[in-house]
């Protein structure tokens, strides 16, 4: 665990040139909990360390007198240890926020220690739906993604290019029949019907048999609702099974552009798939992704969209906090966020629903192929853009106690 | 068309019977990486003494090997397939020179714990330079597309796997079962003073054997590079499968590390189609059989 303090020297000319004007400081302490060391260290990870310190910097331009304190914790990817963590920032760092979480199971988990202790947990990294479903609680937000936009963003688009018959490899754990469920109602309420599903262990590392199923099926469209490496075996065992050759598509149900990378254009090209942030979208993006770098000091990375999400919301949050006048307790922050409309740089204008669902555009991508792309990270064509309104699901549908 | 069914007490699942064919060679290929893999262990094992927990993470080394052959240098598969089990070996002979001979006289259990601790360094380190996600390997080009068999499609890299695995495998036992080297070898396990009076360099004997061990690991790395995840934790996930693979052939039996390795390919094949949450575990519950009925392993010779 690293605790990070923004340079003293950089402190101490901002309060040469703050103390003008005289505001009250406001100190806020965030704690990162995310995984630092393993399979999803890529997508979120050290990526999100450098995006909060970025949205830390952004927001000192604006507003000298606050002083954020950032500090880290791996949790492993097993919900016992992100829970001792999320404890353990709570009650002995006194955070005022907590922040990230890749893998749905660790996610719920600190979702429920945030709502006991009263302390503002927002997911930007985590899938599962059932965080803004009837998991919810009036301390938690869902920031950039869930398993209903991913669904609801390929599933539908795909039914309507003409997939109509579906069969799913589907990750056999809380992620993966999320992913399926939510999926399977798309694809039906479209117009599409589903042939089959095969549950495979987390971490499979040999897909042939399954893909042999799937192509037995003769499915027109093969869903992969698993991640990581999982997802990245599938599709390049399937490309060389001939899948897609044979006439069968692959719908990527949760795929980064990290995995992208994995993959490489040659296996990943024509790979249709649902993001709600991409680098190389527009020139505040990519402005943005040239300081990400620079933070991040690894050129061999991309930012994701969860690492754009941590940005956004902790940039909502300071916010938040500057218009209470400090950082209050987690109800009190997240009524306060949901009041005020959203707005940054990375995801435009948005909002929050009662449920703690955030509110954004997705956009339908494309992966490139080898000749199209012109420098390295030109990975995606933006297919179609789906409206904030539609793109995540509405908030009386999902079951939540908070709305009414 | 025929059907295959599962006895109803089973689930009564059927089948056609051509997907079955299927399956049963998809089980045979994948078992051709276990039985490379275990083989790698059952040397080692069975010459040294030591098991080498390490073995997943230089099967993770020799992928990575190959990946930067063909981005620093260019060179592409096969070149690979050759210069990477000999890069990796030889870090393998400088892990024997340097720490393992010393643990020969000790328990079983300091060997592994070294290994296991190596195991993790080289995975941290390739994780911290290279990331989680992992790093893309094509199929080489004389090896892409593939025959339609009738009942399957079968990509050609997956035939060369099996035929290369086959060869690679039975040349092992016939170097060490049946040739002057590996008498040699069989002699100085058994009691190496004596050997050594015969004028033989057993400690060189030993650090090359190993040195080959972690070669068949880097080897089946590169084997694995152009169908797998090339990233860090690509050997952790496998190695626990083939050390039951191990155990259930008999710790350091060649042959029953290799008929193992691909009977238990073809067991696991067969879960996938009937009960598929359960292809992770089905090597683990056969292993708890076999430990029950023959604690030495199927082709175990001491019990």
């Amino acid at each position: 665990m690293k605790r990070l303090f923004l340079g003293a020297a950089a402190l101490a000319a901002l309060v040469l040139v703050g103390g003008a004007q005289a505001q009250q400081p406001i100190n806020v302490k965030i704690g990162i909990i995310t995984d630092m060391s393993s399979l999803y260290a890529d997508i979120a990870g050290p990526g999100s360390v450098a995006a909060a310190r970025l949205a830390i910097a952004d927001f000192k331009k604006l507003h000298p007198n606050v002083n954020v304190e950032i500090l880290v914790g791996d949790h492993l990817n097993k919900p016992d240890v992100g829970t001792q963590l999320a404890n353990q920032f709570i009650d002995v760092d006194k955070v005022d926020m907590l922040i990230d979480t890749p893998n749905s199971g660790v996610a719920l988990a600190i979702s429920q220690v945030a709502a006991n202790k009263n302390v503002i947990y927002i997911v930007s990294g985590a899938a599962a739906s059932d965080l803004t479903g009837p998991k919810c609680n009036a301390n938690t937000i869902h920031w950039t993604y869930d398993t209903w936009m991913l669904a609801n963003g390929t599933g539908s688009a795909l039914v309507k290019t003409g997939g109509t018959s579906w069969f799913f490899l589907t990750s056999d754990y809380a992620f993966g029949h999320a992913l399926e469920r939510d999926t399977m109602a798309v694809v039906k309420a479209s117009g599409g019907n589903v042939i089959g599903a095969v549950r495979h262990p987390l971490n499979t590392n040999d897909f042939s048999s399954f893909l042999l199923q799937a192509q037995a099926s003769k499915a027109k469209v093969i869903g992969l609702a698993n991640a990581g490496g999982d997802t990245i075996n599938s599709i390049k065992q399937a490309a060389e099974f001939g899948i897609v050759a044979g006439g069968q598509s692959l719908a990527g149900l949760l795929v980064f552009a990290s995995d992208v990378n994995a993959l490489g254009l040659k296996t990943a090209q024509g790979l249709v798939l649902t993001e709600s942030w991409y680098w190389d979208m527009n020139d505040a993006n990519r402005e943005w992704k040239k300081r990400w770098d620079a933070e991040r000091k690894d050129p061999s990375k991309l930012p994701t969209m969860i690492h754009a999400g941590v940005y956004s919301a902790i940039l909502h949050y300071l916010k938040a906090v500057v218009a209470e006048g400090g950082a209050k307790d987690g109800k009190t922050m997240v009524a306060k966020m949901k009041s005020m409309p959203t707005d940054d740089i990375l995801f435009g204008k948005g909002t929050i629903d009662p449920n703690g669902r955030k509110r954004h555009p997705a956009y339908l991508l494309e992966v490139k192929k080898p000749d199209e792309s012109k420098y390295p990270g030109d990975i995606y064509k933006v297919r179609a853009t789906i409206p904030a309104d539609q793109a995540f699901r509405p908030a009386k549908d999902s079951g939540c106690p908070l709305v009414n | 068309m025929f059907e295959f069914c599962l006895p109803a007490i089973l689930g009564g699942k059927c089948i056609p019977s051509a997907a079955l064919f299927g399956q049963l060679l998809i089980g045979l290929i994948n078992g051709s990486f276990y039985a490379l893999l275990s083989l790698g262990l059952a040397v080692i094992f069975g010459m040294l003494n030591i098991i080498n927990f390490a073995h997943g993470a230089q099967y993770m080394l020799g992928a990575f090997t190959a990946y930067l052959l063909l981005q620093l240098t260019g060179l592409g598969y096969w070149p690979a397939l050759v210069i990477a089990p000999i890069v990796v070996g030889i870090t393998g002979i400088i892990v024997e020179r340097t720490m393992l001979q010393w643990l020969y006289k000790l328990d079983h259990l300091y060997g592994l714990l070294l290994t296991f601790g190596i195991a993790l360094i080289l995975e941290g380190v390739v994780r911290n330079k290279y990331g989680s996600a992992g790093l893309p390997y094509t199929l080489p080009d004389s090896l892409r597309g593939g025959q339609n068999l009738g009942f399957m499609f079968l990509p050609n890299y997956r035939a060369w796997v099996i035929g290369a695995s086959l060869v690679v495998c039975f040349g092992t036992w016939f170097i060490i079962e049946r040739t002057r080297l590996g008498a040699y070898l069989r002699a100085a396990t058994e009691n190496p003073t004596l050997v050594r009076a015969f004028g033989i360099n057993v400690p060189r004997m030993i650090t090359l054997t190993y040195g080959f061990g972690v070669a068949l690991a880097a080897f089946a790395g590169v084997m694995a590079a152009p169908i797998y995840n090339v990233s860090p934790q690509m050997g952790s996930e496998l190695i626990i499968v083939v050390f039951a693979v191990v155990v259930i052939g008999g710790m350091g039996s060649i042959l029953g590390a290799i008929f193992t390795g691909f009977g238990l390919g073809v067991i696991e094949g067969l879960t996938k189609v009937f009960f598929p949450e359960a292809s992770n575990t089905v090597i683990f519950v056969i292993m708890a059989i076999v430990l029950l009925v023959r604690p030495a392993g199927l082709f175990g010779r001491r019990a």
